[in-house]
């Protein structure tokens, strides 16, 4: 996992190296599978109850991935992602009702909406920063109004989700469970090799100084594209898991697909968690969670308290709770950069190196 | 007949849309700050309207300039505060602290005043009034003062920024802050008066939508917010009268959109704001206002 670039510089005579990270993390991949395949036996052992708020959370970890891909990599702030979201979730209940199985239907709702992404972008794409959150915002709304023109896929009142009424609720439970969990790892697995790869290190040009990167001959325009698109797909699958769980779908700025609440849910957990970083929409969802279940019987407190934990951190911890972490103690356990090795410095004397600084 | 009147009808919305507009105009003009929380705000100020007229029996339209003053003082607070800190930390951070500012407003209202919509009750003819021309043109009183109403507030700023002195020290930051500074002008004062006076707006705009009709808690995004950004795309960012022109396009493909079929009403609006985009990029007197 980790690759070495060896470079011998010619005037000092001093190896550089270049690592992902300044610690070994192969361990961390190793933990990665780990977590993965006990959260793939959690239904044998847990409740129903318990697999409903881990596919809540599921969801939002997706859709908190997709978000820190655009924001925090791309400097795309979309605050429409919603869109994506809701027609994702069409893109299930369409073919459900001519007979297709939901589950089937889940890579339709990715691809789908990853298609739908691509004459959006070409609108969007000329817009920058705060025009171009809005101008998102604009897009979702004309997005559900023309998908509540049709009714007969429920209008403005939305539709039950047909294909899987004959199922034991414990087994729909799991099956529900599953979904959420494969679309969620597909979706941290994509970011992950995304950023590893040349895309990755454009981005990161890109974010440093987009002219420059420009005049490098870095494809800004294609790159930027790419992550829309494949951040557009990523919610369209959420919104395919979302359709499956609650057995209908129904459209509606105030909660439906279409509501912009889902964009707020995925964009504080991302930025409580630490934008920028793979770990961070994963706290962020957790401290989501744990909010939402313990705000739960407070109706829209959950979402104010959580907007104004989102204003706090976004002022005075950049960075995020991860983000944070790692300034301090440097720990990354999935690294997409690169580490550039002063000369001499190795992995065994780091700390001691670090208290040299500290001293001098 | 039916066509003319929507186009009439489409032209005094367009004003209202213009005064929805003219507030997220400056605010960015000045300081390159996009409010998403610009339509949340709005809609407190309805509230707060709607709050007065029914807690002190005050006449609406004595109301109006507290509600008015109360939301200049908020704006000028608020950016000291929270946006000023936010806007030295960079554009995304200004971006998630009035996005988290709008879901937080929004969710707020919802809390404490429900879903139910309400509307501005002045319960006189003020708001019924109307007259007719012909047979089948109707034209209401109130959409005739609100029209008015925006243009006297695009007049009374497009007067107060070029002929004022502090109209010119707000320009004089918005064009080049250090220079500015180094002349001796405190640029978070003159940001802080620049929100002061787009709040102002904002209140008048949400008093306003209140007389027209009812509010409740998402109005503010799903409509104030999105019609004013489709009124500054489709008029030219960063020009006051493009905004008004903006706006009355918008509101003349609303009622034509409605004619058509009344639930295309919103959908017309969108479709030629993405006309507009594609086609005019600089919005329609874009070209003018760079030259």
């Amino acid at each position: 996992m980790t690759e070495t670039a060896k470079t011998r510089v010619r005037s000092g005579e001093s190896e550089l190296r270049v690592t992902r990270s300044r610690r070994n993390v192969a361990w961390s991949g190793v933990g990665a599978i780990v977590v993965v395949v006990v959260l793939f036996l959690f239904p044998y052992y847990i409740g129903a109850g318990t697999t409903d708020i881990m596919v809540q959370a599921l969801i939002v970890l997706t859709l908190a991935s997709m978000w820190n891909l655009l924001a925090g990599y791309a400097g795309l702030v979309s605050v429409g992602q919603q869109a994506f979201f809701g027609l994702g979730a069409y893109f299930v209940l369409i073919p459900a009702m001519h007979g297709v199985t939901p589950w089937a239907a889940l890579p339709i709702a990715a691809i789908g909406a990853g298609i739908c992404a691509l004459p959006l972008w070409w609108l969007v794409s000329r817009l920058r920063t705060g025009y171009f959150a809005i101008a998102t915002w604009v897009l979702a709304s004309a997005i559900m109004l023309v998908v509540e023109q049709f009714q007969s896929i429920g209008g403005g009142t939305g539709e039950a989700l047909p294909g899987l009424s004959g199922m034991d609720p414990a087994v729909l439970a799991a099956y529900t469970y599953w979904a959420a969990l494969i679309v969620a790892v597909l979706a941290i697995g994509a970011v992950y090799f995304l950023l590893r790869s040349r895309v990755g290190l454009v981005l990161t040009a890109i974010r440093d100084d987009e002219r420059a990167a420009r005049s490098s001959g870095a494809r800004v325009g294609l790159a930027r594209m790419l992550v829309f698109v494949v951040a557009a797909a990523g919610c369209g699958a959420a919104g395919g898991v979302l359709a499956i769980q609650q057995l209908e779908v129904a459209p509606g700025t105030s909660g439906g697909v279409f509501s912009v609440q889902w964009t707020a849910e995925m964009a504080f957990a991302v930025i409580i968690g630490g934008i920028g970083t793979i770990e961070g929409p994963i706290v962020g969802t957790a401290v989501f969670i744990i909010l939402q279940q313990t705000l739960e019987s407070y109706n829209a407190w959950y979402l104010i308290i959580l907007g104004l934990v989102a204003i706090v951190i976004a002022i005075f911890f950049r960075r995020g709770l991860w983000g944070t972490l790692d300034d301090k103690v440097n720990l990354r356990l999935l690294p997409t950069g690169y580490y550039l090795w002063p000369a001499g410095e190795t992995r065994r004397r780091f700390r001691r190196s670090k208290a040299d600084v500290a001293q001098g | 007949m039916a066509w003319v009147n929507a186009v009439i009808q489409g032209i005094l919305t367009g004003g209202l849309y213009a005064l929805f507009a003219c507030g997220l105009s400056l605010l960015f003009g000045v300081m390159k700050v996009v409010n998403l929380a610009h339509g949340d705000l709005a809609t407190v100020a309805g509230y707060v309207g709607v709050g007065i007229v029914a807690a002190i029996h005050l006449p609406f339209l004595w109301s109006v300039p507290v509600v008015v003053l109360a939301m200049a003082v908020l704006g000028y607070v608020l950016q000291r505060s929270v946006i000023q800190a936010a806007l030295s930390r960079g554009e995304l951070t200004t971006l998630i602290v009035t996005f988290g500012l709008s879901i937080v407003i929004e969710n707020g209202l919802l809390q404490f005043f429900t879903s139910d919509s309400r509307g501005l009750a002045v319960g006189d003819s003020f708001t019924t009034a109307s007259f007719s021309i012909g047979s089948q043109i109707t034209i209401a009183w109130l959409d005739v003062y609100i029209f008015v109403l925006a243009v006297a507030v695009l007049l009374a700023l497009q007067y107060f920024l070029t002929g004022s002195k502090y109209g010119r020290l707000i320009r004089a930051v918005a064009d080049d802050r250090e220079a500015a500074q180094l002349s001796g002008a405190d640029y978070r004062h003159v940001f802080g008066i620049a929100a002061a006076i787009a709040f102002g707006t904002v209140a008048l705009a949400g008093m306003s939508y209140g007389l027209t009709t009812t509010i409740d808690p998402t109005t503010g995004t799903d409509t104030i917010l999105l019609f004013a950004f489709a009124a500054v795309v489709i008029g030219g960012l960063g020009s006051l009268w493009g905004t008004l022109i903006g706006g009355i396009v918008l509101g003349v493909a609303q009622q034509i959109g409605a004619q058509i079929n009344i639930g295309y009403e919103q959908l017309g609006g969108y479709v030629i704001f993405l006309l507009v985009l594609v086609v005019w990029p600089q919005g329609l007197t874009g070209r003018r206002a760079q030259s």
